[in-house]
């Protein structure tokens, strides 16, 4: 399987981050920045990091199904998470979640038939000061509203 | 040895050794702390907190698995708080569980039900619907039902420690959490069924066992498997007559709790369609079904006219029979039938190991040693596929001594992936300077070291400077007792040269003999033609050979009579009558009844298994075992010789069927589990 040079460069520092023996302890890493350049963990991408972290596939997808971040399908370009744990809740978070699902008429985990956005609901991200908190991608949201989120998918949509 | 740690126990002054963990020393003082994940041999997980203990100046209560012993350490086990925390422990457990024991395989052996019972609360909190998820089959052996799982980690552990295979995972989090096989929606595995067995639940049920009986309508029978030479033991749960399970969950033979899949699953050629049920006599050309007294009649009268006549005989031999049916069909050709010609189909060169290993002592390893040596150097084998408790003892002495194991092999193998060095090919010399330096060794070969090879294995381990011991690796459950009860023309029982001609296996095959009577073998098994005159075939099944024979006897299996076996390693052991099927008598019988016939009753002695095994201890040394050993189901080693062997070994007439996981010559033929895997695996 062959990757982008840059993701190569990475996967080596990675490797080499752990001592010989240890190369399982990289599996995460890789795995998230595999995913952010193929979208989602494929089962060839299962086999290629088992085999460079010197595991089974198996022992990969325990990895993968007991971490909500790693995905097994692709998620939109747009990748909408809103928070409703304890604090975001507390200001309304799962109603902001409940309107973008009817915002972008998909469901939680689904993906709009452009393939533009995808939604997530997640647990805490570390923003409670900041409260309801989104994070689209890796880039955060705070103090989001229904108003502020309309804006916010408008603006992405035009950006395409 | 540093010195011992002193602590409390429930009051009990104990002291053990740095490192030991509370739960192993609360145990060697006699009390019990409950526990699912925790397993002796297995790494810890502390995953079911049923351990859970109280601890001095500790803030809470600590899993007891993963907790040392300290100096003045202060453990209670019997509080108010520990018991309300298994109580709350087994609820939890509980939450989900579908509490299905009425139609549960496990119920009544069960491990949850146990403790359930033991340290469980008479009532649950919850009441909310369980979460439930249909049962899945993971291969012809193993099926899994989700909810009944605890998720305690022993399969997965058993799988990727014990077996080196790691078939084994848990998948997704939480109460979706579940055991998954390595290829989605299946297993590809050695099939052992070691999960299912160690499975303290009714989460992995076993394929041809599931929904058979209730665990206490069994009984219970300690014998030894007959597939391979390593000499397992195998617990055959049986009711009516019939074998429902083995399995070895008392671990008190040498092989531990180890099972592979034909110790486990593979007994089942006992009830094949096609087994023998009835002597069979040629007339007119066709075998025809008649009584035993006409089949052992014809049998015996021929042999009578052919003394009289004297014509010539030829007797092959098994591998599979026990001490005492080899034993007695020597003694029956060479005094009743004064002929020589007497073989069986050699897999190992046992014969030049022990001549070659002449005037040393204690130099033959046994399985036990295979745990204990410092290093190992594996010789030709595919361990885990051919000789897979060989296999599991060495992979057990790296993970819990980090013994040092050397591979010279000429194809890829298990162990090497956790070798101190791996050498492809034959060159083991090459490795002389690493094995000097260990404290000492244990050097296994397969067949394709024989004669001076082995010599030459040999004098390269005597030169090494370290205790050595070897163990030349033979095929068949009993191929190792066959030599030492003198099933050849070379040599009498015990190793005593016969200074008699005789001829072999293959020369008999194809020898035009007056008669051949052949017990237990195969030897027409290529598709060649009978030579002999009148041809007596002692058999389970109509291999190739009995269909050209003029009277076919049909022969008990091993889980249907007594007697011994002498594993490849040399440990002695009995094996134990669990089932009968009608119309087959036990070889020994057999032979026993054509002397009656013959009126050479009185020469030959009773044929009863305990009788010849008497007559054994007199006339092959090192078989003079104590009998208390025997006789409570343990293994006895044994040395049959320690001198020159004054006979040619024959090298050349040494060669192993080589059978893997899923064969095993024509008891694998007949064994409907080890066919429906490998269908399985062909129609993947």
């Amino acid at each position: 399987m062959t990757f982008s040079p840059q993701l190569e460069a990475r996967f080596a520092t990675l490797l080499a981050s752990y001592p010989p023996g240890r190369e399982r302890s990289a599996m995460i890493p890789m795995l998230l920045y595999a995913q952010d350049e193929l979208g989602s963990v494929t089962d060839e991408l299962i086999a290629e990091v088992a085999r460079r972290t010197g595991v089974t596939p198996l022992q990969v997808d325990e990895v993968i199904s007991y971490y909500t971040m790693l995905r097994r399908k692709p998620a939109g370009k747009y990748h909408v998470q809103v928070c409703t744990n304890v604090s975001c809740l507390l200001r309304d978070g799962d109603r902001l979640f409940e309107h973008a699902c009817q915002k972008l008429g998909i469901e939680n985990h689904g993906v709009t038939a452009d393939g533009q956005f995808s939604i997530e609901e997640v647990e805490c991200m570390g923003a409670c000061s900041w409260a309801p908190a989104v994070q689209v991608n890796y880039e955060f949201h705070h103090d989001v509203t229904p108003d502020k989120l309309d804006r916010l998918l408008d603006e992405l949509k035009e950006k395409r | 040895m540093p010195d011992p740690v002193k602590f409390t126990i429930d009051g009990l002054a104990l002291s053990a050794p740095p490192g030991t963990s509370v739960i192993d020393a609360a145990k060697k003082a006699g009390i019990e702390v409950p526990s699912f994940c925790y397993y002796e041999g297995l790494t810890l997980v502390a995953a079911c907190r049923m351990c859970l203990v109280e601890v001095e100046k500790m803030p809470k209560l600590m899993t007891a698995c993963t907790l040392p012993v300290a100096e003045g350490m202060v453990v209670r086990t019997n509080t108010p708080q520990v018991h309300t925390a298994r109580k709350y422990m087994l609820e939890f457990l509980l939450t989900n569980h579908p509490l299905d024991c009425p139609v549960c395989d496990k119920g009544g052996e069960c491990e949850l039900q146990d403790m359930a019972f033991r340290y469980g609360a008479g009532e649950s909190r919850y009441t909310e619907t369980k979460v439930h998820t249909p049962e899945k089959q993971f291969s012809p052996v193993v099926f899994f039902d989700a909810p009944r799982c605890i998720l305690c980690y022993r399969c997965v552990r058993v799988c990727d420690e014990g077996m080196g295979v790691k078939a084994l995972g848990v998948v997704s989090r939480g109460v979706v959490s579940e055991i998954a096989p390595n290829h989605g929606d299946h297993l590809e595995c050695d099939e052992c069924g070691a999960c299912i067995d160690i499975c303290p639940v009714g989460a992995l049920t076993s394929g041809t066992y599931r929904y058979q009986t209730r665990p206490w309508e069994m009984t219970h029978v300690g014998t030894i498997c007959t597939h391979c030479s390593d000499g397992c033991k195998t617990t055959l749960g049986t009711r009516n007559d019939r074998i429902l399970r083995g399995n070895n969950r008392d671990r008190s033979g040498i092989n531990g709790e180890f099972l592979c899949i034909k110790g486990r699953y593979g007994f089942d050629f006992y009830d094949h369609p096609d087994r023998l049920q009835a002597p069979l006599v040629r007339k007119d050309g066709k075998l025809e079904e008649v009584s035993w007294s006409e089949a052992l009649a014809a049998v015996a009268n021929k042999f009578q006219q052919v003394l009289g006549e004297e014509g010539s005989f030829g007797i092959i031999g098994s591998n599979h029979t026990t001490n005492e049916e080899n034993y007695y069909l020597q003694k029956f050709a060479r005094q009743v039938l004064g002929t020589n010609n007497i073989d069986h189909h050699r897999t190992g060169d046992v014969v030049t190991t022990l001549d070659a290993l002449s005037g040393k002592t204690g130099k033959l390893a046994t399985v036990a040693d295979l745990y204990r040596a410092k290093a190992v150097l594996v010789l030709g084998a595919d361990l885990a596929l051919e000789h897979p408790l060989l296999s599991f003892q060495i992979r057990a002495n790296y993970r819990h001594h980090q013994a040092h194991v050397y591979v010279v092999t000429a194809n890829p193998v298990r162990e090497d992936k956790y070798a101190a060095a791996v050498v492809r090919g034959r060159d083991y010399a090459s490795l002389a300077a690493r094995l000097k330096a260990e404290p000492d060794l244990a050097i296994l070969f397969d067949d394709s070291y024989k004669g001076d090879d082995i010599r030459a294995v040999v004098e390269f381990g005597e030169q090494l400077g370290i205790p050595v011991k070897y163990v030349p690796l033979v095929d068949r459950s009993n191929s190792r007792g066959a030599v030492d009860m003198g099933l050849t023309p070379e040599l009498l029982p015990g190793y005593q040269p016969s200074g008699q001609p005789g001829l072999h296996y293959d020369e008999m095959a194809a020898a035009d003999l007056s008669v051949l009577w052949v017990v237990g073998a195969n030897p027409l098994k290529a598709g060649a033609s009978r030579k002999a005159g009148f041809l007596v075939v002692q058999d389970m099944f109509l291999t190739e050979t009995a269909a050209q024979a003029d009277v076919v006897l049909p022969a008990a299996c091993a889980y249907e009579k007594n007697g011994t076996v002498t594993s490849g390693t040399g440990e002695l052991q009995r094996i134990e009558r669990a089932v009968n099927t009608m119309g087959a008598k036990a070889d020994l019988e057999i032979i026993g009844y054509v002397a009656r016939e013959m009126g050479a009753a009185a020469k030959m002695g009773p044929w009863t298994p305990d009788a010849v095994f008497q007559e054994i201890r007199g006339a092959v040394r090192g078989y003079n075992v104590p009998m208390p050993v025997l006789v409570t189901g343990g293994a006895a080693g044994t040395t049959p010789i320690n001198g020159r062997v004054a006979a040619d070994a024959r090298p050349d007439l040494v060669r192993s069927d080589h059978n893997g996981l899923f064969a095993s010559g024509t008891l694998g033929r007949y064994s409907k589990i080890l066919n429906s895997v490998v269908e399985s695996r062909q129609s993947r």
